[in-house]
């Protein structure tokens, strides 16, 4: 059952992935990375991590996914996908269709050499305990992986960390706003597009410079203003 | 399932990432790779943790998800500030730092 189960989430894990890395459209890809969380979120559960995978789901799967797709409706972007990039088929680029080619193919060669590096790394180590189950786990309450056994961690070993990251994400949050705001960030400043509440109380044309010029009496028809 | 399984799991998706990072020219996609191998990583994290049946890591598989989701929040404010300088969204075209 549990081999079943393992191999049903892997092959959703990798598809998902594949999905992510090759689909043309970003939205889809956004969507190819939902369906990654969500089946890696069963690994993890196999693995006894019952707090991290719903974690994974809630936080993962659903806010920070979220966000994608508002940034991706409201940005969108051209699709490209990584067939037409290995073969140099676009040419309006000015970097030139037949190095950029090139580079794709070299990136393609380089993960595939980082896969088999990475595969010898982790299955030739030699270390016997890889090829085990695991160490052994008897349910319970407080056992490990339930939410007051990671509680019990957060706050006494890592609370130093768990101070750290909450404080990562507040300055995060800062640099989001202040990137992604109107005015300021990485724009050019614009023109100032100043509102105060009472230009919507007062006549038109009152209150200003120009009236008291006297170039601007009254924009509209018969609000004249006569001054004694 | 043995953890070297889920060792392996890990190694196909952080090399998928890596691929989708150095083949992908939308920063909206490169982004999303980056969230494929970090979720690499925090499988291997989490096979290692029950290997050992020892909490740690997933307490790091957790900071990991911070840190995912600081980066996808300066990622995705520096994506939209690029969109509004109408500036190309490919980040073969954003080479003003290249010297």
């Amino acid at each position: 059952m549990s081999a079943v189960l393992f191999f049903l989430a892997a092959i959703g894990v990798i598809s998902g992935a594949v999905g992510v890395v090759v689909l043309r459209n970003p939205f889809f890809s956004v969507l190819a990375l939902v369906a990654h969380l969500v089946s890696l979120a069963v690994l993890f559960l196999l693995l006894r991590a019952e707090f991290v995978a719903a974690v994974q789901v809630v936080v993962y799967a659903g806010a920070v996914m979220v966000l994608y797709v508002f940034v991706v409706a409201y940005v969108g972007g051209e699709g490209d996908s990584i067939g037409e990039r290995l073969r140099g088929a676009n040419g309006s680029l000015s970097t030139g269709g037949s190095v950029g080619s090139g580079l794709r193919l070299g990136g393609a060669i380089v993960g595939g050499a980082l896969l088999v590096e990475l595969l010898i790394a982790l299955l030739g180590t030699g270390l016997e305990a890889t090829s085990g189950y695991g160490a052994g786990y008897v349910p319970g309450p407080k056992t490990y992986g339930t939410p007051a056994y990671i509680g019990q961690l957060l706050l006494t070993r890592f609370l130093l960390v768990f101070e750290l990251a909450s404080f990562l994400l507040l300055i995060a949050a800062v640099g989001g706003v202040v990137l992604a705001r109107r005015r300021g960030g990485i724009g050019e400043a614009d023109e100032h597009e100043t509102f105060a509440p009472l230009d919507v109380l007062r006549p038109l044309g009152t209150g200003t410079t120009a009236e008291g010029v006297g170039t601007r009496v009254g924009a509209g028809a018969g609000v004249g203003r006569q001054l004694p | 399932m043995s953890i070297a399984w889920y060792l392996a799991v890990s190694a196909i998706v952080f090399s998928l990432g890596a691929l989708g990072v150095m083949t992908r020219r939308n920063p909206l996609v490169v982004l999303l790779c980056l969230e494929l191998m970090l979720n690499g990583g925090n499988l291997a994290l989490i096979a290692f943790s029950r290997m050992w049946g020892n909490g740690d890591g997933q307490i790091l598989a957790i900071v990991v998800m911070t840190v995912a989701a600081c980066e996808v929040c300066i990622g995705l404010g520096m994506i939209v500030a690029i969109y509004r300088r109408q500036l190309p969204i490919d980040v073969d075209e954003l080479r003003e730092l290249q010297g």
